[in-house]
């Protein structure tokens, strides 16, 4: 048996013979949902059972990112107690880690696992319990309700691909425009968006790199929220604009520097420390606003109208082991 | 039934409104806030103000008014306009104008006129973004001031004055 085949193995129960879903096990972590809750229960350090709740529309759309984004740069918290830390080939599975009370209590736990058998796990989870009519990559005005018994899959809007422009997007054999004839019409909230796209007067031979879109229009079609992609490459800096609507359904605790610059509208974050919760700051973010996100911090977004941020990444492979080291600052300037 | 409008809040260097930082219990500065149109209402035309650093990578907000230098850069660059409309030229430089070194990072004035075919040019408005192809000439033209952010790395022409544009209490 190959190792890749091994590390992938998912463990599900039969589905439930009244609600309809399966649990699923990975290691001494074990899921199940119920009409309103997902439920998490582990062993604590010492041995002891101990569980954890989540309202399942906020789980399904953590869920859903995580899966999405591959587990992201460092750590995916769902919430103040339960998440993800991605290694790059592993990826930590954790309750109470990160949270300072259960921590000092010996109730957490951590587990590492190669990414194939989590992914995996996570995928079947997100697929199982996610219902005909739940959309967990929309607004919670643009979808149906995530509640009750077992009613059906919504597997085509789960597993939409995630889209990265290799140079910019709109360039021949690049990522392409969104259109209505691609399925991606202009989101209600951005229909006074102008849809009109630059003037570009390329000499004979030049049309291919005589390049220009329009960003906002492209921005104004996305059909999910907090979802970056990516819009143009310059090494490994990467522009990652995405719209956000409602909360950002993790706490994102980044193992490097990032930046927001807020494109249009507003939205408000909340910066707590990453290791153990404590809040630092509230980040009040209006259109034309650059804000640095420490690698110390973990944040969380609320956008009450749908807006248009760009999140700005380093996506250099070295720079987590650069700060591990301490020869990369989590800090980005010093002034 | 009744359709909701939406009205999507936009900055301009004439109407910009700042949020901020509110802190709870860290340092105001580790955050290094600013608004790109307040930098640019206090820049030089074309002065490259970077608003955004990791390691060698930057986004520069620029003051667009009048016609720029030209610029060469031996990676790809790219500009956004966040106000106004600006139109970008692009020259094919002659291989002894660009920049010898493949690894040099950043921006560079070309040194004199530049020398090539003519590839063409664009106007972007606000919310257009556009390629500045590695190797390339570029001009940037503005008949009335406007607003460029810019993707590229930290190079020569690049201007670092976080206290006067950052948020620092």
């Amino acid at each position: 048996m190959s190792a890749t085949a091994e590390t992938a193995e998912v463990i599900a129960s039969a589905p439930d013979a009244a609600l309809g879903y399966k649990s699923f096990t990975l290691r001494s972590f074990q899921f199940r949902r119920d009409e309103y809750f997902a439920h998490i229960s582990w062993l604590t350090r010492d041995g002891r059972p101990l569980s954890h709740t989540i309202d399942v529309g906020a789980f399904l759309r953590a869920l859903m990112r995580d899966v999405a984004w591959g587990f992201f740069y460092g750590g995916v918290n769902f919430d103040h107690v339960f998440g993800t830390t991605n290694h790059y080939k592993t990826v930590d599975l954790y309750a109470g880690t990160y949270n300072a009370t259960m921590k000092a209590a010996g109730v957490d736990r951590l587990e590492n696992f190669p990414t194939a058998q989590i992914a995996a796990t996570f995928e079947q989870i997100l697929d199982d319990w996610t219902n005909e009519g739940f959309d967990p990559f929309a607004a919670p005005q643009e979808t149906g309700s995530a509640y009750g018994r077992k009613n059906g899959n919504n597997t085509a809007k789960i597993t939409r691909a995630r889209e990265l422009a290799v140079r910019c997007v709109g360039m021949k054999g690049d990522l392409p425009l969104r259109t209505d004839a691609r399925g991606a019409p202009v989101n209600r909230a951005f229909s006074d968006v102008p849809q009109d796209e630059p003037e570009l007067h390329p000499e004979p031979g030049y049309e291919d790199e005589v390049h220009a879109f329009n960003l906002f229009g492209f921005l104004s079609r996305s059909q999910v929220t907090w979802n970056p992609s990516f819009t143009s490459v310059v090494k490994h800096s990467f522009m990652c604009p995405t719209t956000e609507e409602h909360m950002l359904p993790i706490i994102h605790a980044n193992d490097r520097v990032e930046w927001f610059f807020q494109m249009t509208d507003e939205i408000h974050w909340d910066c707590a420390d990453k290791n153990s919760g404590k809040p630092l700051a509230r980040v009040i973010m209006k259109a034309g606003d650059m804000a640095a996100m420490p690698a110390y911090c973990r944040h969380q977004g609320y956008s009450p109208k749908r807006s248009m941020l760009l999140v700005w990444e380093n996506g250099s492979p070295n720079l987590v082991y650069e700060i591990q080291k301490g020869d990369s600052p989590e800090i980005p300037v010093v002034f | 039934m009744t359709t909701t409008n939406y009205k999507t809040k936009f900055g301009s260097l004439q109407s910009f409104e700042k949020g901020g930082v509110q802190v709870i219990d860290d340092n105001v500065k580790n955050y290094a806030f600013s608004n790109c149109f307040d930098v640019a209402s206090k820049s030089r035309p074309y002065e490259k103000v970077v608003f955004g650093k990791n390691q060698i990578y930057v986004l520069e907000v620029i003051r667009a008014e009048g016609t720029s230098p030209w610029y060469t850069c031996a990676h790809d660059e790219f500009a956004f306009s966040m106000d106004g409309e600006i139109d970008i030229h692009l020259i094919k430089l002659d291989a002894a104008q660009t920049v010898r070194d493949a690894e040099r990072n950043g921006a560079v004035l070309v040194e004199g006129e530049p020398r090539g075919q003519k590839m063409g040019w664009m106007r972007i408005k606000r919310g257009h973004q556009a390629m500045l192809p590695k190797s390339t000439a570029y001009q940037f033209r503005a008949v009335k001031p406007a607003v460029l952010i810019q993707q590229t790395c930290m190079g020569e022409l690049s201007i670092e004055r976080w206290p006067d544009i950052c948020q620092s209490v």
